[in-house]
């Protein structure tokens, strides 16, 4: 396997999706190529750090404005 | 209305053992389908984070993402019934969140985007900017930082790139529920999911490559 092919094959080997043939040939590649070890090891840590953040935190304003919908929409009264 | 919640928030010995209390979105779910509306609210209220985020994320667009939460909850109250626990609350839930932001998006930016339009060749796909970032690139940043980094590297993404990433990496949801959620093919998530991973990569580079001024 080839750089161009590692990289067509980077997002199915994160996601554990390669025939085992293939995996093993990406990974041979990898054994030996600086610049597609970076580009996997980056992309991972990519993922890692985007996918880190937090939950937002509604404002006061946007959650007692989302609760008071949902309350008309059951029919209650505001508690 | 008390029903499960009563149940739920009963001094113990009348509390439910922790384990299921931890595991109970399935008892939520089946009382908020018979009607039990405080059910409904737990559930919102465990879950309007983190669906904010996934609107503001995909709309890009502080009044949208309100809207889109709002409605997707409601329309998730009134369409309880049709949920039948194939999958995750939550994924059902994902997958209606993502429909409001994508509704409110391209009402906004007509014919900017397509979600189902093929993407030609593979000609553009190896990374041309490659520089080491070193073992622990985010520790050159303040958390706050690292925030507003990281919505500054999604805001810019393209759209019909940046929903596939954020259904598939941030919400977790397979390559087949991702599918189904937009109605394009799972060959198509894949094809988007590799792109957006390397621009994502690409845009990350430029804050955390070795040199890079903080």
């Amino acid at each position: 396997m080839n750089c161009k092919g590692v990289i067509r094959e980077l997002s199915n080997y994160i996601d554990g999706d390669l025939d085992p043939v293939v995996k093993q040939e990406l990974e041979r590649h990898l054994e030996h190529c600086e610049d597609c070890t970076m580009i996997m090891n980056q992309t991972k840590k990519t993922i890692e750090i985007l996918c880190g953040s937090q939950p937002v935190s509604l404002s006061t304003d946007v959650r007692s404005r989302l609760h008071a919908a949902l309350r008309q929409k059951a029919g209650q009264k505001p508690t | 209305m008390g029903g499960l919640l009563d149940i739920l928030n009963a001094p113990s010995p009348h509390r439910l053992p922790s384990t299921i209390a931890r595991d109970d979105e399935h008892l939520l779910v089946a009382a908020a389908r018979v009607g039990d509306a405080a059910a409904f609210e737990e559930l919102v209220n465990r879950y309007e984070g983190k669906i904010f985020r996934l609107t503001r994320n995909i709309t890009g667009n502080h009044e949208d993402a309100e809207d889109a939460m709002q409605d997707a909850f409601l329309k998730a109250y009134a369409h309880l019934k049709d949920f039948h626990g194939d999958s995750r609350f939550y994924t059902w839930l994902v997958r209606i969140a993502a429909n409001e932001s994508l509704m409110r998006l391209r009402k906004r930016r007509p014919n900017q985007f397509s979600l189902d339009e093929p993407i030609e060749g593979d000609t553009d796909l190896f990374p041309r900017e490659l520089e080491d970032w070193g073992p622990t690139p985010e520790q050159k940043y303040a958390q706050t930082e690292i925030q507003g980094i990281v919505g500054d590297v999604i805001d810019r993404l393209e759209p019909e790139f940046r929903i596939v990433f954020l259904l598939r990496d941030f919400e977790e949801l397979s390559t087949q529920e991702t599918a189904e959620a937009l109605g394009i093919s799972v060959s198509a998530v894949k094809s988007r999911l590799l792109r957006a991973r390397l621009k994502l990569r690409e845009k990350l580079n430029r804050h955390f490559r070795q040199g890079a001024p903080n």
